[in-house]
């Protein structure tokens, strides 16, 4: 049984101005221990994938369509006291900006105590003893002074190690990172990669890093999702997909990251800009800025599948697909 | 810390110095007391004796630098018309002034916070519609009036509790305080309700304001992620940071609750300062006049030191930058 099974979900917004379709159609499968790279431009819709699985959306977002299983158990069907159990226990999730995912008038203590006791019956000093543990796991020196400390008296990577050591108090099964590091400096985002690399290989957890920087998930993911205007239009192994990019905007994220041997040329982009949600072109939405389209994208393109490989596009690059 | 204490001590000094002067020249220009204190028909050489034995002969500048004089000795003058000492005048009443008003505090804060809490969690519900349409009657409607209505519908139609006076005091700890008996206790139910009707609106107003602020930011949201109950998610997480606005307000409002209680003390005929400032300044009795408002002066200014005791308290960013 997979761990996560995401089946042709639709996530809407229902606003003033119409209904924004955030997440338009994503499957998506995750098996225990294993790492998806959820790679996409701001507003494709890959937070709110994340935040649908959570069941965290914020009105008036909700899920229009589509299941959500995790270990086989529809999170549809599940009462919020039931949900609640399940977050922060056996599904927990990292924010992206460190400086705002911890109260600031609360002590890490006491935000880390309350995490451990609102899943297990333990004393307060067992609780205690969990998060000092938990601190060190992710390499915050002096655990059991720190407890005491407050959110600002750490710097943005320590609060972020803070942030990931509460989510990995009770070593869940799946985690949903997004974004973690990109409100990081360059050095800090390296040491939070490792560190969630060193943990979620040592408890075999399975994650799902959500990011527009596919320099960071090579380096990481098994697999590879790419979204684009709510859905995911390719996915396969992470090197395969970097190697031979079927869909024209994969290739085109590709090509637009700098690399070293590319000193001295301009980069290169995906000319234009992502459709408005409210406002998305019939058919193929990437066809407008796309080199390769023809009349035919015009209309939705199906998905093929060749192997583990997957697409949506009725002029894949490469091969004789 | 200490140079922090020191400078609010020189500040205080400096406030209550200024306040002196003003109040003391304001009120020599409204009138010459001794026209009230004296009968009509007092002969030149009795209006003499009496200006002499105020001390109303001198010039003003003579006459404010002996009461400062006086002042820094603890010493704030007679009262023209009680000849009585004008600070036991005030402190005789002032428990019943500042009991009135703490009581009112605590309604609207006992009150005032669980509604704000519950508007603000459900915007645009029936239950927020009908808090806030509440809020703005007890911020929109006289003072005076509630007063009177409350006067009208408790005591006079359903004749469920006194509308005037004190009522029996008992002594609690040294005090003496209306909670000792029932009959304190029931005489001290309209008035303070008069007074925190407009607290009241103002602390439902600030909550659910802070409350509409705070669930959106993204620590709610992780506190979620982590699998925390609302209920624990709304009364520490979210209130914890919605007090610190609270705290600043309800400092400053504390005061003007003391002022206000003029109004409801008139109304409903409590023995407290309120009433004995307004006869005061009928009388023009200018010992009392100053003091009361350097008193209240006094006490704004400790308030305000409370107020930033308890930010250090509630907020760790403030406790580091004190440090």
């Amino acid at each position: 049984m997979s761990l996560l099974h995401i089946d042709n979900l639709h996530t809407v917004f229902d606003t003033a101005a119409g209904t924004i379709r955030a997440v338009d159609g994503v499957s998506l499968t995750l098996e225990p221990g294993q790492i998806v790279g959820l790679v996409g431009e701001s507003g494709s819709g890959k937070s709110i994938t994340g935040f649908s699985v959570l069941g965290l959306l914020d009105p008036p977002g909700r899920v229009a369509e589509g299941r959500i299983l995790f270990k086989g158990r529809d999170l549809a069907s599940l009462s919020p006291r039931e949900f609640r159990a399940l977050r922060g226990d056996r599904i927990a999730m990292i924010f992206q900006d460190p400086m705002m995912t911890l109260n600031p008038v609360l002590s890490i203590g006491t935000q880390m105590v309350e995490t451990v006791q609102a899943h297990r019956k333990v004393s307060k000093a067992e609780a205690r003893a969990r998060a000092r543990d938990a601190l060190g796991r992710v390499g915050i020196p002096r655990p059991e002074e720190r407890l005491a400390a407050y959110p600002h008296e750490f710097s943005g990577g320590m609060r972020q190690r803070v942030a990931i050591a509460m989510a990995l108090l009770h070593e869940p099964d799946l985690i949903i990172a997004d974004e973690p590091t990109t409100a990081l400096d360059v050095t800090i985002q390296a040491q939070i990669l490792s560190v969630v690399q060193g943990l979620v290989a040592d408890m075999g957890m399975a994650l799902i890093w959500i990011s527009h920087d596919l320099g960071v998930v090579a380096g990481l993911a098994d697999r590879i999702a790419v979204m684009y205007a709510g859905r995911i239009v390719e996915e396969g192994a992470t090197d395969d997909v970097l190697d031979r990019p079927r869909h024209p905007y994969t290739a085109g994220l590709v090509a637009s990251t700098p690399l070293a041997n590319d000193r001295g040329q301009p980069l290169r982009q995906i000319r234009g800009t992502a459709p408005s949600p409210l406002n998305r072109p019939a058919g193929c939405a990437f066809a407008p800025r796309c080199d390769h389209a023809t009349e035919v994208c015009g209309q939705e393109p199906g998905e093929t599948a060749q192997g583990d490989r997957r697409w949506r596009c009725f002029h894949p690059l490469g091969g004789q697909a | 810390m200490t140079a922090f204490v020191i400078r609010r001590i020189f500040q205080a000094a400096l406030v209550l110095l200024a306040t002196a002067v003003i109040v003391f020249i304001g009120v020599y220009a409204i009138g010459d007391p001794l026209e009230i204190l004296l009968p009509g028909d007092a002969t030149m050489a009795e209006r003499e004796a009496v200006a002499q034995s105020l001390g109303l002969d001198k010039p003003l500048p003579v006459q404010f630098f002996t009461f400062l004089g006086n002042a820094v000795q603890g010493d704030f003058g007679r009262s023209f018309v009680y000849n009585r000492p004008a600070v036991d005048v005030i402190l005789e009443r002032l428990p019943a002034t500042l009991e009135l008003a703490f009581t009112a505090l605590m309604i609207s804060l006992i009150l005032g916070i669980p509604l704000g809490l519950w508007a603000g969690t459900k915007p645009q519900s029936g239950v927020d519609e009908t808090i806030m349409t509440g809020s703005i009657l007890g911020f929109s409607m006289p003072n005076f009036w509630q007063g009177m209505m409350l006067i009208m519908v408790f005591s006079v139609a359903l004749g469920w509790l006194p509308s005037t006076g004190r009522g029996e005091t008992g002594t609690v700890l040294g005090m003496r305080t209306s909670f000792a008996t029932w009959d304190g206790v029931a005489h001290l139910i309209l008035p303070a309700t008069n007074l925190a009707l407009g607290q009241l609106a103002l602390v439902i107003r600030l909550t659910r304001t802070g409350v509409q602020e705070t669930m959106p930011l993204d620590f709610v949201k992780f506190a979620r992620a982590r699998g925390l109950s609302e209920t624990r998610i709304l009364l520490v997480h979210v209130m914890k940071n919605i007090l610190i606005p609270i705290v600043t307000v309800i400092g400053v409002e504390f005061g003007s609750l003391i002022a206000f209680a003029v109004v409801t003390e008139t109304i409903f005929a409590w023995p407290g300062v309120g009433k004995l400032i307004i006869d005061s300044i009928g009388a023009l009795d200018r010992p009392i006049v100053v003091a009361y408002i350097l008193v209240i002066v006094a006490m704004f200014i400790v308030i305000n030191l409370i107020v930033d005791v308890l930010y250090s308290l509630l907020d760790p960013r403030v406790r580091a930058r004190a440090a």
